[in-house]
């Protein structure tokens, strides 16, 4: 018999204060201001607001500090302020091509117009650990050259002149949001990159990793990487034009894929995108992994790997939905697991009594 | 110019450079606030492959505001973020443009050096990133 009680109020309310001693830490230390967080832990910021589904770096910079660093606690922060927002506009789609690049590379092709940018990048460092970074020292500002970039035109454009690779037009579509519909499966490309944008980085790294290890290999060739700043237009009704509100950073991934054709269509390179807010490479490339995979049904693929399932990868991304699923075990779940004791004794009585009984019917036979 | 010109050089411009250059006018006309400030968010959408269908990428804060002047000119503004003040800026400024006896000194000693002083900035981190633009070179073989 299980009686229904209340408690715990006084041990949660010092449990709170407790962890709000430890998140401060040593007293006799500087305390971490948000303004230092959004400016020195900018690639936890990107990846939190990506995850999030929100951009917003200072807040994402708070979200992080309340959290102690913990990513998914941060996440989580992010998208519970984000439903006390109202949606007041939607934008006009970003126009990537006319991003004032930071970065932009591409592994297809050495000679590009514009040049391998590498911008602030962690590539070809060694990866040992700098112990200067121990020690207060001043940064030297960054190289500036001479001239400004030349324009940089979309890698995969030059391949789309030839007719080598597929073409992504736009039929004028309305993109499904599942932040409004409950995605309904089987998912449109659109809204299968809604969810993949905001899905766990570490999930879709995963799963692009398999898709490279042989389930569901689509043979991928980074077409273009860019990183930098987008301008943000949204229609206004009061002025019956689209005006811009600001720039944000995002990072895109082109990835040229394996090829397929028909009898009636000549073969061509097939394509994955990725697209997050800030500076998110790793996020991008394994999205445009995945995206790829997704697509194994749309263009004839046998279906047989993990990243190829639709609901099953695009129900999982979320680290908001699984860490809830998964930390609810810890609620209480007495009465729950009461019941099952109960059931598992009954099972027991009825077993002891059956094998009581058991040699008695050999006997009689 | 037009207004939404003017929106994209004040929204591009950080409030804490815009207000004091606003003050330095010494224009700015009496207001009232018909709607907002308020924050909300906008969608942000991108584009499948850049090119292709339309796709829901995120939201990200947005502040609007709507003011009016005593002569009845509306002015609106949008803007990035959460600043209350800077959109009631962008609204105060788009409002005092309609008037025509205004709207010369605006676009010309407010709007015009604030965009060059974008294009600057756009310039300075042009040629940060043009320093790291590989030069390769061939490595010639030995006879």
């Amino acid at each position: 018999m299980y009686v229904a009680v209340k408690g715990g109020e006084k041990a949660i309310a010092n449990a709170h204060r407790s962890l709000a001693d430890r998140r401060r830490g040593d007293r006799d230390l500087a305390e971490l201001s948000v303004a230092q967080i959004q400016q020195q832990l900018r690639l936890a910021i990107d990846r939190v607001m990506s995850e999030a589904s929100l951009f917003d770096p200072e807040l994402a910079a708070l979200a992080l500090k309340q959290a102690s660093g913990d990513t998914i606690e941060a996440v989580f922060l992010l998208r519970a302020y984000r439903t006390t927002l109202p949606r007041l506009a939607v934008s006009e789609p970003l126009d990537t091509s006319a991003m004032r690049v930071e970065r932009r590379i591409s592994a297809t092709y050495k000679d590009i117009p514009g040049g391998q940018i590498l911008g602030p990048t962690y590539d070809y460092t060694h990866r040992l650990l700098d112990f200067m970074q121990l020690a207060e020292g001043e940064v030297a500002t960054p190289a500036r050259a001479e001239q400004a970039l030349e324009h940089c035109p979309q890698i995969l454009e030059l391949l789309d002149a030839e007719g080598l690779i597929e073409q992504e037009t736009d039929d004028g579509l309305e993109p499904g949001d599942i932040t409004r519909d409950p995605p309904d499966y089987p998912l449109d490309r659109a809204t299968r990159l809604q969810m993949l944008a905001r899905g766990d980085e570490g999930y879709l790294l995963s799963l692009a990793y398999s898709t490279q290890r042989g389930y569901g290999r689509n043979h991928p060739f980074a077409g273009e990487i860019r990183l930098g700043q987008v301008e943000v237009e949204i229609f206004v009704e009061e002025l019956g034009e689209c005006v811009c509100i600001g720039e944000i950073p995002v990072s895109e991934c082109q990835m040229i894929n394996q090829f397929g054709g028909s009898r009636e269509a000549a073969p061509q390179f097939t394509r994955g995108y990725g697209l997050a807010f800030g500076h998110n490479e790793r996020k991008t490339m394994a999205m445009a992994l995945v995206d790829r995979a997704l697509r194994a049904e749309e263009l004839g693929e046998p279906i047989g790997s993990p990243a190829q399932q639709a609901e099953f990868v695009l129900a999982h991304a979320d680290s908001v939905e699984a860490s809830g699923f998964v930390s609810h075990l810890k609620l209480p779940h007495y009465v729950d697991f009461q019941s099952e004791l109960e059931l598992l004794r009954r099972l027991r009585r009825a077993h002891a009594e059956g094998q009581k009984a058991a040699p008695d019917e050999e006997d009689s036979q | 110019m037009t207004r939404s010109q003017r929106q994209r050089v004040l929204s591009l411009t950080p409030r804490e450079r815009l207000e004091p250059r606003w003050s330095a006018l010494g224009i700015a006309r009496p207001h009232r606030c018909v709607r907002g400030p308020e924050i909300g968010m906008a969608m942000v959408r991108g584009r499948v492959g850049a090119t292709g269908n339309a796709f829901n990428l995120g939201e990200m804060t947005l502040t609007r505001a709507s003011v009016t002047l005593e002569d009845g000119a509306l002015g609106h503004g949008w803007v990035r973020g959460r600043d209350l003040r800077h959109a009631e800026l962008i609204a105060l400024i788009d409002a005092c443009a309609q008037q025509e006896d205004l709207r010369e000194r605006i676009d010309g000693e407010l709007i015009a050096p604030l965009a060059d002083e974008i294009a600057n900035r756009h310039a300075e981190a042009s040629r940060t990133a043009a320093a790291t633009r590989v030069d390769f070179f061939t490595m010639v073989r030995g006879e």
